[in-house]
């Protein structure tokens, strides 16, 4: 997956009419707060749920995109479940990556880069490579977080020893299950949209 | 009954004993299982985090793998982040004419069309639904009557599509469970989050939610679960939450197949329990005294013959 350039450099929020798109889906919002009070990872969030939809509504992009709510959505889909309007508030969530990740927004480059070589592998080889994502992630991380590695060393280790995950080259050449005319495909079309 | 297969990649490396265990249990009850040929990646929660065409074209590929295959049987999918992917795209497909034309035409690079007409089933759906206890019930040679069990669901499985259980007090489990002879552990959190992929991005909030699930489940001789991404993050954060916290003692983790093949007296190599992560001594040997009671009840038994 490859940002624009262009984007890429850029420090700035985007406009708020970039939003327009989780505005349609979530204009309906009476902020109840039932999405707050639903979210497993509220406690950990700067703002809540509830207040990140008036953001949105208001196009506070600023405020948006210095938080870390979105980022900390696990895709539970209670609030989606619970929400009294039935607004598909996870789905919500998930465009807001989605901006992140496009922009490649310094302070979500933990969550953005984990999924970005993700998608990589897959790309490369059409089913995951555990050793060969997360080193790739680790080598990314390694300027901001070089410790970052040791939190994972001991369940590496019993990993391989229990055969569950291969040492594997992290720089092998695509497979024959490689998905890259279908990344080119859906890059193009989106970046024609 | 016969279904098509779609282990996903977790199967085939960090939760290989929940290939092992489902192709068992399945084989067991007589229920042939046919892999895809071919598939890849459903784009995890990675996909829907990057690209809204990719998040429906990548679990699209194998549903027109399916089709191709087999129309008239069902998708099986264990991975409850797998399956909700592939049941997400096929409602998408379903329901919106212009998504399916413009998910085609990226599925065209691989020659594969999808109409959507293939169905996709979680593992648990097909053992609740299809199977049932009773069928499960049949299969048990050995009694686990000596076991308390915690059944955790996760949430994918349940949510957003509330398909074969209550999404916010599943109950699917138990008969099975019940089924083997073991007991259930009263809790409420058997749908609740385990943190997913922030294990990896956001470990302190993950090793909270952890934390709480493991708390909840003393008392239990093992937590059962569903997907390979809820076992992973039960299992393989214990001790790190021992010392952060110090009042978690160590829990025994398998899936839920694993469970049903021990009392179906399958061995520990067909079911990959040497693989789990956090299979305990207690646990060990509550299933030691489990075979053994059984032993004697089958010797009494034909000592009055």
């Amino acid at each position: 997956m490859n940002p624009s350039p262009s984007r890429r450099e850029s420090g700035a929020h985007p406009a708020p009419e970039a939003l327009q798109a989780i505005k349609d889906k979530i204009k309906a919002c009476i902020q109840c707060g039932t999405c707050s009070a639903s979210c497993p990872n509220e406690f950990a969030m700067d703002l809540t749920p509830r207040k990140l939809w008036r953001m949105v509504l208001m196009g506070e992009t600023e405020a948006i995109f210095t938080s870390q709510t979105f980022t900390l959505c696990s895709a539970c889909y209670n609030c989606t479940l619970r929400c009294p309007r039935g607004l598909p508030l996870t789905e919500a969530m998930h465009d807001l990556k989605q901006m992140a990740f496009r922009g490649q927004m310094a302070r979500y480059k933990p969550s953005t880069a984990f999924y970005g070589h993700f998608m990589n592998t897959i790309r490369r080889h059409g089913r995951i490579r555990e050793t060969e994502f997360i080193s790739r992630y680790f080598m990314t991380m390694a300027p901001s977080k070089p410790m970052l590695p040791l939190s994972y060393t001991g369940l590496g280790f019993r990993l391989l020893r229990k055969g569950k995950m291969a040492i594997e080259y992290p720089f092998a050449a695509p497979g024959k299950r490689s998905l890259e005319k279908i990344f080119q495909k859906a890059e193009s079309m989106e970046a024609s949209k | 009954m016969s279904y098509l297969y779609y282990p996903g990649c977790s199967l085939t490396g960090t939760a290989k004993e929940y290939d092992l265990a489902t192709r068992a249990v399945m084989d067991a009850m007589g229920v042939p299982l046919t892999e895809l040929d071919e598939w890849t990646c459903c784009g995890a929660s990675a996909a829907e985090a990057c690209s809204d065409l990719l998040a429906l074209a990548l679990p699209a590929i194998n549903l027109a793998i399916a089709e191709k295959m087999d129309r008239t049987q069902d998708v099986l999918v264990p991975c409850s982040a797998c399956y909700l992917n592939l049941k997400k795209a096929n409602e998408a497909l379903r329901q919106d004419t212009k998504t399916r034309a413009r998910v085609n035409t990226v599925l065209a690079e691989k020659d594969l069309t999808l109409e959507g007409t293939v169905g996709v089933r979680h593992l648990l759906d097909v053992l609740a639904t299809d199977l049932g206890a009773e069928a499960i019930r049949a299969q048990v040679k050995v009694d686990l009557s000596h076991l308390t069990i915690a059944p955790y669901y996760g949430c994918q499985c349940l949510r957003p599509y509330p398909v074969f259980d209550d999404p916010e007090e599943p109950r699917s489990m138990e008969p099975l469970i019940r089924a083997t002879g073991a007991r259930i552990h009263p809790w409420q959190m058997g749908a609740k989050c385990c943190g997913a992929s922030h294990m990896n991005t956001k470990m302190e909030v993950a090793l909270e939610l952890v934390h709480a699930i493991l708390q909840a489940a003393r008392g239990a001789d093992a937590i059962v679960t569903v997907c390979p991404m809820c076992q992973m993050n039960l299992e393989a954060y214990q001790n790190k939450i021992a010392r952060r916290y110090g009042d978690v003692a160590e829990m025994s983790i398998l899936y839920l197949p694993q469970l049903l093949g021990m009392a179906f007296g399958l061995s520990d190599e067909t079911l990959g329990l040497g693989l789990n992560l956090a299979v305990n001594d207690h646990f060990r040997s509550q299933c030691m005294a489990a075979n053994f009671f059984r032993t004697e009840e089958i010797e009494r038994k034909e000592s009055r013959l």
